[in-house]
């Protein structure tokens, strides 16, 4: 009987804090209510080459990918990005360790491990991040001379 | 037979007995106008969205494929039905292919695609037919809506602005080499070579699936 109390009074303060948490990515919405989700946004469309945040970042697509078929019939990205076809359409070549398989070895084209390109390369849409980013890039790391430690706010 | 021709030739050559002839010109003139009337009227019946996904090949693959795509929902709500990119609009144009049209009959009582494996097996060469297609009349049933001469490249992006201002307006390229798959899912590309040699060679596929010039220069060495 105690056993039975306690553990409802466990769920009832959990339910209860549930109902209080406010997730900062969901915005000022309970968790136990549904949210109305924000409206679509339309991604970035530049064609403008964006900085790496560190140098193995995959680069970032800068330009619409709506409908792109990537499948097992058609991979809609490389008829642009592959390397016989970059002359006309002027996109930047896969990179080199895209030939690559798990093993070292060099293969004549796109290696199957990396056939699905948005695994590691997303579109960017222009949004206020939900939280803040305290990246901080190497180089500016660097220059500081600092730490880890020394990251802004801990200054 | 011959004595058979010559019979019917020898009825309708000679002249009317019962009847006047205003009789038979203005009977004539009102069975023409009924005649063509109902003609035109099948015709337009099988020229719609609704008659074509009346069978379930269509309805199940190819107009499930259209839906998310732009030319069914978009902000603006125009959207484009399947006689509007598979019916040339011109009448001679849409005569001859509705007479093409009678090899789906076929393929409907025969039940070509009524599976979707069968389906997906023949998806190559399904759209071949229509890349070959626009390929020949230059993305003629695209450009019954997307006017090249009202496309405006400032509001386009610089992607679109590059490939419409080079490709495009030297007509070197049309719509349909680059803008495959764009209102239905692509087939298997791999066998797309040898089922283009079948249609005269690789000039038929459209630029983004057949080889790079570099490739065909190759090819024709």
């Amino acid at each position: 009987m105690r056993i039975l109390i306690s553990v409802g009074l466990a769920a009832l303060c959990a339910t209860a804090a549930l109902a209080q948490h406010i997730d900062n990515a969901r915005g000022p919405v309970p968790v136990m209510e549904e949210h109305a989700p924000p409206p679509l946004q339309n991604p970035d469309n530049s064609d403008v080459r964006r900085q790496r945040a560190y140098a193995m970042q995959p680069p970032i697509i800068p330009h619409k990918i709506e409908g792109y078929q990537t499948d097992r019939n058609a991979n809609r990205c490389m008829m642009c990005h592959a390397r016989t076809r970059t002359e006309q359409s002027q996109a930047p070549m896969i990179s080199v360790s895209h030939f690559t398989d798990r093993d070292g070895n060099f293969l004549a084209e796109l290696s199957p491990r990396r056939y699905f390109c948005l695994q590691c390369h997303v579109p960017q849409v222009p949004v206020k991040p939900l939280v803040e980013n305290r990246y901080i890039d190497v180089e500016t790391m660097l220059r500081r001379g600092g730490s880890a430690s020394t990251l802004p706010g801990r200054e | 037979m011959i004595r058979l021709l010559k019979r019917y030739w020898r009825v309708i050559r000679r002249p009317s007995v019962h009847y006047s002839l205003g009789f038979l010109t203005v009977g004539g003139f009102i069975g023409g106008v009924l005649f063509w009337g109902g003609f035109n009227t099948a015709l337009e019946a099988t020229n719609t969205e609704a008659f074509c996904i009346g069978c379930h090949e269509m309805h199940d693959n190819v107009y499930r494929e259209l839906q998310p795509t732009i030319h069914f929902s978009n902000r603006s709500g125009v959207r484009a039905t399947c006689p509007d990119c598979h019916v040339p609009h011109r009448w001679t144009a849409k005569i001859a292919r509705k007479m093409q049209a009678s090899k789906e009959v076929w393929g409907k009582i025969f039940g070509t695609v009524d599976t979707p494996e069968k389906f997906e097996n023949m998806r190559l060469a399904l759209a071949m037919n229509e890349w070959r297609r626009l390929k020949a009349n230059n993305s003629l049933e695209c450009r019954n809506c997307h006017d090249f001469q009202s496309m405006d490249f400032t509001r386009q992006s610089p992607r679109a602005q590059t490939a419409h201002s080079t490709s495009l307006a030297s007509g070197e390229r049309t719509c349909i080499d680059c803008h495959i798959g764009i209102a239905h899912r692509l087939p298997d590309l791999a066998d797309a070579h040898r089922l283009a040699e079948k249609h005269g060679g690789p000039h038929v596929l459209p630029a983004l699936v057949g080889g790079t010039p570099r490739e065909e220069a190759q090819r024709q060495e």
